[in-house]
């Protein structure tokens, strides 16, 4: 999906600080990338397509502009594979447990 | 013709002193002395609360009073692997329990409470760590809005899991997060957005925010007295900015357990820059580790504030750092022999107590001071995918063998979980020679001298030494 309409959940991104603009004393992978700033909040807009700029009211009701970056964006972080080295552990302990008492 | 406000990077940092006075309405001033000396306990007197109107405020922000437990099936293993009379029994303090799953949450109620009883309208904080969903949640009961600055991203968009479950953490309780990309400007737009909004500056520093975390000691202190008649031994606090172990040590002096040695426990996360984008997601904790640490024991004032309440050197007794694996270790040992699934961060300070309580006697206590919420993102299992994801290595060996940024050693044996000395002594040098460099003094009088004596808990002597090593006369 790349339209949003008024009132829809995105997020917007703004070039804080590029790259020639940033502190002094960084590492130099981190001097050579722009510093970006990332807000989400309801769309304004009555109508917007990504990378479109636009303004967002956050969720304490603050208006911001900048670039739409994703619509209705989600949360992707999980619980992850399963890491067997640390299932192991549990048994492992567990059993020692066993043998103690 | 309009004003504009010159917000360049340099215009705005120059700006600094101004913004913060408004954002926090304290004055600094008053309370120094000499060139570089300040009155720290009439700082933490004045502008602080007492433990009894920190209790009131925690209570009515459902924080505090969290239980404290004896791992008993962990002090089995520990004593089954200490030598005859070793072996000392742990306790932990649940902190998870607070209202936002933190012990952070002892600090953002005062500075919330503090904020709201000094008229302002909303409360602003960066941290990527367990604070923002603490002032978050702490905010709302008060009627205050609350925006977290976060940095969150590489600059691929790529984030730890860790670090996006507290911005979700946070937007739950109803926060306007900012998500920046990895680099130490985040203090800019900190002072962009307190120059925009009026809005209280909830530091981590403040003396308020470590008047929050005295009723934890406090609490250890009272409820060990309570479980077994007397104080504990030995407490042990996940270090990171220091407010942790500082509030916790002050809380244990103010109810009596003076003899209480106090030990610091850090994640090594040594050879890995915290500013730098592509070192950013090669570490798997984004909290507790010495990346912050040693900069801010060894120069507190560092931070948001001018005068930083969080001066680890003046409590602590005994530093050590353990490795990421170990850590997440025993956050499997806590979940699968005490029935406690909790965040890896918090468990750094039980990871160094189990090797510490080895070599203690076995009549002794030892109290591990935090535990902290768990959830997807948060978690040993997507911090070590997305460790495998950044090209580090994850697999059982000894933890000797681990290095930051490129391999992560799960402990073969329980046996294995052990301690590296940090060396404190050399820590109180670098304070000192970091005061002489920032203040460009090459003499001092009597009033800074004692200044660095109290600042670093050394003695006379020790701190003469290090001036002349220094260069710097002492007249």
């Amino acid at each position: 999906m790349n339209k949003a309409k008024r009132g829809d959940w995105v997020e917007i991104e703004q070039i804080l600080l590029e790259a020639n603009k940033r502190a002094d004393n960084l590492p130099e992978e981190t001097k050579k990338v722009p510093l970006i700033q990332w807000f989400k909040g309801y769309l304004l807009n009555d109508r917007a397509e990504l990378n479109d700029e636009v303004e967002i009211e956050t969720l304490i009701g603050r208006k911001v502009k900048g670039k739409l970056s994703e619509i209705n964006p989600k949360h992707v972080h999980n619980f992850g594979e399963s890491i067997k080295e640390l299932m192991d552990v549990g048994i492992e302990l567990r059993k020692e447990i066993e043998e103690l008492n | 013709m309009l004003l504009v406000k010159d917000m360049s990077y340099n215009a705005v940092m120059g700006r600094k002193n101004e913004i913060m006075k408004k954002a926090i309405g304290v004055d600094y001033d008053v309370f120094s002395y000499g060139k570089l000396g300040f009155d720290y306990e009439k700082m933490m007197k004045k502008v602080g609360y007492s433990i009894e109107e920190v209790e009131k405020i925690q209570r009515e922000g459902k924080v505090g009073n969290t239980p404290l437990y004896e791992l008993k099936n962990i002090n089995a293993l520990v004593k089954k692997y200490a030598s005859k009379g070793k072996g000392a029994r742990i306790f932990l303090k649940d902190e998870a329990m607070n209202a936002s799953g933190s012990f952070k949450a002892r600090r953002a109620a005062v500075s919330v409470y503090h904020a709201k009883k000094h008229g302002y309208k909303g409360v602003i904080a960066a941290t990527s760590g367990n604070y923002g969903a603490a002032v978050a949640a702490q905010a709302l009961q008060r009627g205050l809005k609350c925006i977290i600055v976060q940095e969150v991203y590489d600059s691929r968009k790529v984030g730890q899991p860790e670090i996006l479950e507290k911005t979700r953490k946070c937007e739950a309780y109803g926060a306007e997060v900012i998500r920046l990309s990895v680099g130490p400007e985040l203090f800019y737009t900190l002072l962009c957005l307190l120059e925009e909004t009026g809005y209280f500056n909830a530091s981590l520093y403040t003396p308020f925010a470590i008047a929050g975390i005295e009723t934890l000691g406090y609490e250890i202190a009272n409820q060990m007295k309570e479980i077994e008649g007397r104080y504990p031994d030995a407490v042990i606090a996940t270090n990171a900015g220091g407010g942790n172990l500082v509030g916790t040590a002050r809380g244990l002096i103010k109810a009596g357990a003076k003899d209480t040695k106090i030990i610091g426990a850090s994640v090594d996360l040594s050879g890995l820059h915290m500013a730098s984008d592509i070192d950013f997601n090669k570490k798997s904790f984004t909290t507790g580790h010495t990346g912050f640490a040693i900069p801010f024991a060894t120069w507190p004032d560092r931070t948001d504030v001018p005068r930083n309440a969080a001066r680890v050197l003046r409590y602590i007794d005994r530093y050590a750092k353990v490795t990421q694996g170990e850590v997440f270790y025993v956050t499997e040992a806590l979940a699968q022999l005490e029935g406690l699934e909790r965040g890896p961060a918090g468990n750094t300070s039980l990871s160094a107590a189990i090797a510490i309580a080895r070599e203690m006697d076995e009549d002794q206590i030892v109290v591990v001071q935090e535990t902290e919420y768990t959830g997807a993102g948060k978690h040993p299992n997507p911090q070590l995918t997305f460790a495998r994801e950044n090209g580090i290595v994850v697999k059982r060996g000894k933890p000797v063998d681990s290095k930051p940024g490129e391999s992560i050693m799960i402990p073969e044996t329980f046996e294995q979980l052990s301690v590296t000395d940090i060396d404190v002594e050399e820590l109180k040098f670098n304070l000192i020679r970091n005061a002489i460099e920032k203040s460009g003094l090459n003499s001092i009088g009597d009033e800074d001298f004692s200044f660095l004596v109290e600042d670093t808990n050394a003695t006379e002597e020790f701190v003469e030494k290090a001036l002349k090593k220094l260069n710097v006369v002492y007249q």
